[in-house]
């Protein structure tokens, strides 16, 4: 439904993004996520043709954006990041305003300003000009905006960010349901949020791809990252000779050392348990094992991990 | 078609919505009744022309008025963003908002009209040489509003907008002046005044509508409408 092929975009003061590549499947939800400055909005305005990029191309669905961007946003519902809307118009003026712009008229207008308005659940809000709505309900006619041609593919740039806990709640509920028939590119940098609405995720940091795949993926990914940890009273030297020889010992790593006492991070097999095989071999030594356990990467440390690491220019 | 008309009526209500445009209209309807009103009283004479001919310096603070917000509004709030992602070709919007800033002229314009109508009740008017102006007015004004709007799309602030919307227009007039042209060898000073944005203007509220200052006019806005598209097109290039 999306194809990012390689797009670059440097501007006056910083690269934004540095090749850039990636597809959304139709019916996905894409989770797009990444720290500040990352280039998550730079990608979707390139998306939307918004922006040119100085490489690279984008398809949607057969158009190239750069070739046919009238046809492009026809079938893309966009809200950027903050929302910008006309504060000084009444929401059903705003809504009236973008369904005209998209062509709608008479009763096909109507009704297609009643479906997203019930969508989106600003019925009692219709006639309210739109500065004087919460935040929370801003983010709806933001959202409402975007769905008045029923489009296939929906952009949304950090849509939940600056609202307040239950208004959180309430937006991701109403992505989610608009997930089950659209194809939705969402940009957040914090990780919940995809967990809660997105079933695939592409991981960005300065400019560049780092990670992608379903959330099961990275997960098991990020279990693929465990460590176990051992501190014993023994010679170091002895014990490292020993971790050498043994075959379900692939690498280890001296972390800590106090008053005789070491700490060992061992990593094992892939997807192996090595506790109880450290265990038995610490007896067998005559080690005085101190402690063991084992620490798994999450999700959040993989993302962590991903993210404040300087990526090589 | 149907983008432009969209933009065009949402910006045209754009005066309305605020106070502003009523303010405008205020504005510009007492202080152009105000200075003909005077020289009607003091010389005694029914003639529309010192109307015709105050115009230019009267245009040149209320035409940057109505247009410094066009873009410079929506660049500020970033609604220039949900704009331009929207179905519509570029020159559609800037079309919309040329022709919705057009429109509130025109009705400035048109509120004039007591002043002729007033005139003809105590003397003779010749109707003719009032439409001509007329028409010289809204070609003139149609010049200062494609460097108004050019001028919004150049800042992100209304009021160095409005100021540069009203020194460039100042600045076209000013080449045209006679005592700026004195300065000047012949040859280019001919060159000049023809450039000059009130030199053609003149010549029309004198009564002669000839095809050259209609062109002239035309052209200045094609310039500017231009100048325009360019901005719109560094935008998307991230500058
Ligand atoms: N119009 C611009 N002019 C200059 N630099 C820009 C512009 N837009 C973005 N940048 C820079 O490009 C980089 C990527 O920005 P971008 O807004 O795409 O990041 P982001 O992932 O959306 O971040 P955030 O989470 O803060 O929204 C940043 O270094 C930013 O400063
Ligand atoms: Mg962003």
């Amino acid at each position: 439904m999306i194809e990012v092929l390689n797009l670059k975009k440097r501007f006056a003061t910083a690269v934004a993004l540095d090749g850039v590549s990636f597809s959304v499947q139709k019916g996905e939800v894409l989770g797009f996520l990444g720290p500040n400055g990352a280039g998550k909005t730079t990608t979707m305005r390139i998306i939307t043709g918004f922006l040119i990029p100085d490489e690279g191309t984008v398809k949607v669905g057969e158009y190239d954006v750069l070739e046919h961007p009238l046809e492009v946003k026809r079938l893309i519902g966009y809200l950027p990041e903050d929302n910008p809307i006309y504060q000084e118009m009444r929401v059903n003026e705003f809504l009236n305003f973008v369904a005209e712009i998209r062509g709608l008229t008479g009763a096909e207008k109507r009704a297609a300003i009643e479906r997203v308005i019930e969508t989106t659940g600003l019925e009692s809000k219709y006639k309210k000009t739109i500065e004087t709505l919460s935040k929370g309900y801003k983010q709806r006619v933001g959202l409402a905006q975007a769905l008045l041609h029923d489009p296939e593919i929906l952009i949304l740039d950090e849509p939940t960010t600056g609202l307040d806990p239950s208004q959180i709640v309430e937006i991701r509920r109403l992505i989610k349901d608009l997930g089950k028939e659209k194809t939705i590119v969402l940009s957040t940098h914090i990780l919940p949020e995809v967990q809660v609405t997105a079933s695939r995720v592409t991981i960005i940091n300065q400019g560049k791809i780092v990670a992608q795949g379903t959330l099961e993926e990275l997960t098991q990914k990020a279990a693929e990252g465990e460590s176990t940890y051992v501190e014993l009273r023994a010679n170091p030297e002895d014990v490292e000779q020993t971790f050498s020889s043994v075959p379900w010992i692939e690498r280890f790593q001296r972390v800590e050392e106090r008053d005789g006492v070491y700490r060992w991070a061992v990593r094992g097999p892939e997807g192996q348990d090595i506790r109880e095989n450290l265990f038995k071999l610490a007896v067998e030594k005559n080690w005085t094992l101190l402690e063991l356990w084992r620490e798994r990467a999450t999700l959040e440390e993989i993302f962590l991990h991903l993210t404040t690491e300087e990526v090589p220019a | 078609m149907r983008g432009m008309t969209a933009i065009l009526k949402k910006e045209f209500k754009a005066y309305w919505i605020s106070p502003m445009g009523y303010i405008y209209l205020v504005v510009f309807l007492s202080l152009t009744m105000w200075i003909f009103f005077r020289g009607f009283f003091i010389i005694n004479q029914a003639n529309i022309r010192t109307f015709f001919s105050i115009l230019p310096w009267v245009f040149l603070l209320f035409i940057p008025a109505i247009t410094m917000r066009l873009w410079t509004e929506e660049r500020r709030l970033g609604t220039l963003e949900l704009i331009l992602t929207l179905p519509v070709k570029d020159h559609e919007v800037l079309f919309g908002k040329f022709l919705a800033a057009y429109l509130f002229l025109i009705i400035s314009l048109i509120l004039t009209l007591p002043l002729p109508i007033s005139v003809s009740l105590i003397g003779n008017l010749d109707w003719g040489q009032v439409i001509t102006s007329y028409i010289g007015a809204l070609l003139l004004g149609g010049a200062y509003l494609s460097i108004g709007i050019f001028a919004s799309s150049i800042s992100f602030n209304q009021i160095v907008s409005f100021i540069l919307g009203a020194v460039f227009i100042f600045l076209l007039y000013l080449i045209g002046m006679q005592w700026i042209l004195m300065t000047f060898p012949p040859k280019i000073a001919a060159v000049l005044q023809y450039l000059g944005l009130g030199y053609h203007y003149e010549g029309i509220i004198r009564g002669v509508l000839d095809i050259r200052d209609i062109l002239y006019y035309l052209s200045v806005m094609a310039i500017f409408l231009y100048l325009n598209l360019r901005s719109i097109e560094i935008w998307r290039l991230g500058g």
